[in-house]
C-alpha cells in the first residue's frame, strides 16, 4: 500500500516540476519575442538595413516583399502565436541578415559548443572532486588556504583566464595551437577556461558539506575495519558531499553555455557563442533570440532532469 | 577520526576573539581606496597622458618610466588604467545599483503583494532566472546597440533576477519571524509593520550583496566591452583596453594581461569586503 501511494507522489512531484518548466519556458519564449517588437525603427526597414549593412530609406516596392516574408502587416498577436507554433515544430524563424531559418544557422553550430561545454563540466567535476578530496578536513589551515583559492578561482574572468592560459601554454610553451585548432587538441585550453571557475564553485558548494560528513559515525566505522584514510574519502565521504555540486551542475550548463560567447571568442571557435557575438553586433534578433531561447531552454531542462533525478536517488524528498 | 583533527578543534574554539581586522579585509579596503582615488582625481596618480600618441614609444614593455608599458599608439598604458577607472567603477556601481534596486522592486512586490500580483512576479523572476546574465544582457544590446548606458542596464537586467529572488526569501522569513508576529498581535497597522520591522531587517544584507555585487558587475561589464559589444576603444575603460589589446597579444601580453589583473583585483576586492559584510551581519543577529 505504501508502496503505491509513495510513487504516485513521485509521478506527481515530476509531473509538476515538469509543468512549472513548461510554464518557464513559455516565458522565456514571450520575453525573446517582446525583445524583436522592440528594435526602435519600421521593422521591415530594419530588416532591409541589417542586411545592407547600412542605414537608408527604403521604397515601399522594396519593403513589400520583406513585409510578406516576415509577415509583418499581421496584427503582432497573430504573429506572437506563429511564433510559438513555430518554436514547438522547431522553427525558429528566419535570420535578418543572412535570410537563412535560424534553426539551419544554429544547427551548424551548436554541437562544437555542446561538446566543449561538456568537456569543460567533466573537467570541472574532476578537478573539484581531486581538490577537494586532498584538501578538505585537513585542519584550519589548509582548509583556510584552500577555500582562498576556491573563491578565487570562481571569481577569475574568463575573458583574462583564457588569455593567461593561450599566453603561457600555446604561445609560450607551444603546448596547444594558438587559435582554431580542429579535434582534440583545439579543445584543452577552451575547455579549461571555462572548468577551472567552475570547478571553484563546485569546490565551495562541496567542501562544507564534505567537512561535516567526516564527522560522521560512518567515517569512523569504516575506519576501525581498517579502511585507509583516501579510501574512506573516495568511498564514503564523497558520496555524501557531492549532492550540492550535482544541484549545481544544472546551472552550471547554462554558465558554461553563455561562458562558451567569451570563451569562442578568444579562441576563434566556431559554436554558438561566436554565431551569437555577430548577431548581437548586427542587430540580427531572430538569430539571438533563438540561442538565448535555447540555452535557457537547456537550462531549465537540466534542471529538471536534476531535480527529478534527485528524488529518485534520495527518496526521503519523495515524502515531502 | 585522527587524533590530527581532534586536537585541532579545542585550539581553534578556545582561541579568544581576534581584535585586529583580518589582513584579507585591510588589504582589499585599501585597494578599493587607491581605485576610488584614481576615479576622482586620476591627473593626480597618472605619471603620464593618457591620450598622448607616441608612436616612437609604440608596444614598449614594462619599463621605469612606462611602468605597464606602452600600447600600439604609445600611449602610457599605466596612466590609461588610472583614468580608465572613473568609467570602469562608474559602470560597475551602476549596474550594481540597477539590479539591486530591480531585485527590490521584484522581490518586495513577490513577497508583499496581493496574491495573484505576488504569484505573477514570482513566475516572472523564475522565467528571467532561466537565461544566464550573460545572455540577458546580451539580448538587451542587441536592441538597444552598444553604449556606456546600455551596459548599465544590460548588466543591471542580468544580475537582478537572482539578487530578486534572495530578497524574496528574506522578506519572507522576517514576515514570519517573532517580531513580525508581535508587532501583528500588538494591532499594528500592516503598512507600519512593513515599514518599521520587515524592510530594514530584510534589506540589511543586501549591503553585503551590493559589495559582492559590484565585483560581479565590473566583471560582466568588461566581459562585454571585452566582446565589443559595450565602451568601445578608444576609451579607457578598462574592458574596452581588453578589446583594444587583443590584437596585439602575441607582441605585447601585457596590454591585455595588465588591465585583466586590475579587474581580477577590483573584483576579488569588491568580494572579500562583501563577504565580510555577510559574516559580520550575520555574527551581529546572533
Amino acid at each position: 500500500m505504501t508502496r503505491i501511494s509513495s510513487g504516485k507522489t513521485l509521478a506527481l512531484r515530476i509531473a509538476g516540476r515538469a509543468a512549472s518548466a513548461v510554464v518557464v519556458l513559455w516565458g522565456a519564449v514571450t520575453v525573446a519575442f517582446v525583445a524583436q517588437l522592440l528594435l526602435p525603427g519600421d521593422r521591415a526597414t530594419v530588416i532591409l538595413n541589417i542586411r545592407a549593412g547600412q542605414p537608408q530609406e527604403r521604397t515601399p516596392d522594396e519593403l513589400a516583399p520583406i513585409i510578406a516574408q516576415f509577415g509583418l502587416d499581421r496584427p503582432e498577436i497573430v504573429q506572437y502565436l506563429d511564433y510559438l507554433r513555430g518554436i514547438v515544430t522547431g522553427d525558429l524563424g528566419t535570420s535578418y541578415q543572412q535570410f537563412r531559418p535560424v534553426s539551419a544557422i544554429i544547427g551548424e553550430q551548436l554541437g562544437a559548443t555542446v561538446i566543449l561545454s561538456l568537456t569543460a563540466i567533466t573537467i570541472a567535476w574532476l578537478l573539484m572532486v581531486a581538490w577537494v578530496t586532498l584538501t578538505a578536513g585537513r585542519g584550519p589551515r589548509v582548509g583556510a588556504a584552500a577555500s582562498a583559492v576556491d573563491v578565487t578561482a570562481a571569481g577569475l574572468p574568463a575573458y583574462w583566464l583564457g588569455i593567461i592560459l593561450l599566453l603561457v601554454f600555446a604561445l609560450g610553451l607551444h603546448w596547444f595551437p594558438v587559435i582554431g585548432g580542429t579535434g582534440l587538441s583545439g579543445l584543452v585550453l577552451p575547455a579549461f577556461t571555462l572548468a577551472i571557475p567552475l570547478a571553484g564553485f563546485l569546490s565551495q558548494a562541496t567542501r562544507t558539506e564534505f567537512e561535516r560528513s567526516l564527522q560522521q559515525p560512518f567515517v569512523l566505522t569504516a575506519r576501525l575495519r581498517g579502511m585507509g584514510d583516501t579510501g574512506v574519502r573516495l568511498r564514503h565521504v564523497l558520496r555524501h558531499a557531492i549532492l550540492p555540486a550535482v544541484t549545481l551542475t544544472g546551472w552550471a550548463l547554462g554558465a558554461t553555455l553563455s561562458g562558451a560567447v567569451v570563451v569562442e571568442s578568444i579562441f576563434s571557435r566556431p559554436g554558438i557563442g561566436s554565431v551569437l557575438v555577430g548577431a548581437v553586433n548586427s542587430h540580427d534578433l531572430p538569430v539571438v533570440v533563438g540561442i538565448v531561447t535555447l540555452v535557457a531552454a537547456f537550462y531549465v531542462i537540466a534542471n529538471l532532469l536534476v531535480d527529478v533525478g534527485y528524488t529518485i536517488v534520495d527518496p526521503r524528498l519523495a515524502l515531502v | 577520526m585522527t587524533a590530527v583533527r581532534e586536537s585541532d578543534v579545542p585550539t581553534t574554539a578556545g582561541r579568544p576573539p581576534r581584535r585586529r581586522p583580518p589582513v584579507d579585509l585591510v588589504a582589499s579596503l585599501v585597494l578599493l581606496g587607491v581605485f576610488a582615488l584614481a576615479a576622482s582625481v586620476p591627473q593626480v596618480l597618472a605619471t603620464h597622458d593618457a591620450f598622448a600618441v607616441d608612436y616612437h614609444a609604440a608596444l614598449q614593455a614594462t619599463s621605469l618610466s612606462h611602468w605597464f608599458g606602452t600600447d600600439e599608439s604609445g600611449r602610457d598604458l599605466y596612466s590609461r588604467v588610472v583614468f580608465g577607472s572613473r568609467e570602469s567603477l562608474l559602470i560597475g556601481l551602476g549596474a550594481a545599483g540597477v539590479g539591486i534596486v530591480a531585485a527590490i522592486v521584484l522581490g518586495a512586490l513577490a513577497a508583499l503583494g496581493p496574491k495573484p500580483v505576488a504569484v505573477v512576479i514570482d513566475r516572472f523572476v523564475e522565467v528571467l532566472f532561466a537565461f544566464p546574465a550573460l545572455l540577458m544582457a546580451l539580448l538587451l544590446i542587441s536592441v538597444a546597440g552598444p553604449s556606456a548606458l546600455t551596459q548599465i542596464l544590460a548588466v543591471g537586467a542580468g544580475t537582478a533576477p537572482g539578487y530578486a529572488r534572495m530578497v524574496r526569501g528574506q522578506i519572507l522569513s522576517a514576515k514570519r519571524s517573532g517580531y513580525v508576529q508581535a508587532a501583528v498581535a500588538l494591532g499594528h497597522s500592516p503598512a507600519r509593520i512593513v515599514r518599521a520591522h520587515i524592510l530594514p531587517n530584510a534589506l540589511r544584507p543586501l549591503v553585503a550583496i551590493f559589495a559582492l555585487s559590484v565585483g560581479q558587475s565590473i566583471v560582466w561589464a568588461s566581459s562585454l566591452s571585452f566582446l565589443g559589444l559595450g565602451v568601445a576603444p578608444p576609451s579607457p575603460e578598462w574592458g574596452a583596453l581588453l578589446d583594444a589589446g587583443r590584437a596585439y597579444i602575441v607582441q605585447a601580453g601585457w596590454l591585455v594581461v595588465i588591465p585583466g589583473l586590475v579587474i581580477v583585483a577590483l573584483a576579488l576586492a569588491a568580494t572579500t569586503v562583501g563577504r565580510h559584510l555577510q559574516t559580520g551581519l550575520e555574527k551581529g543577529e546572533k
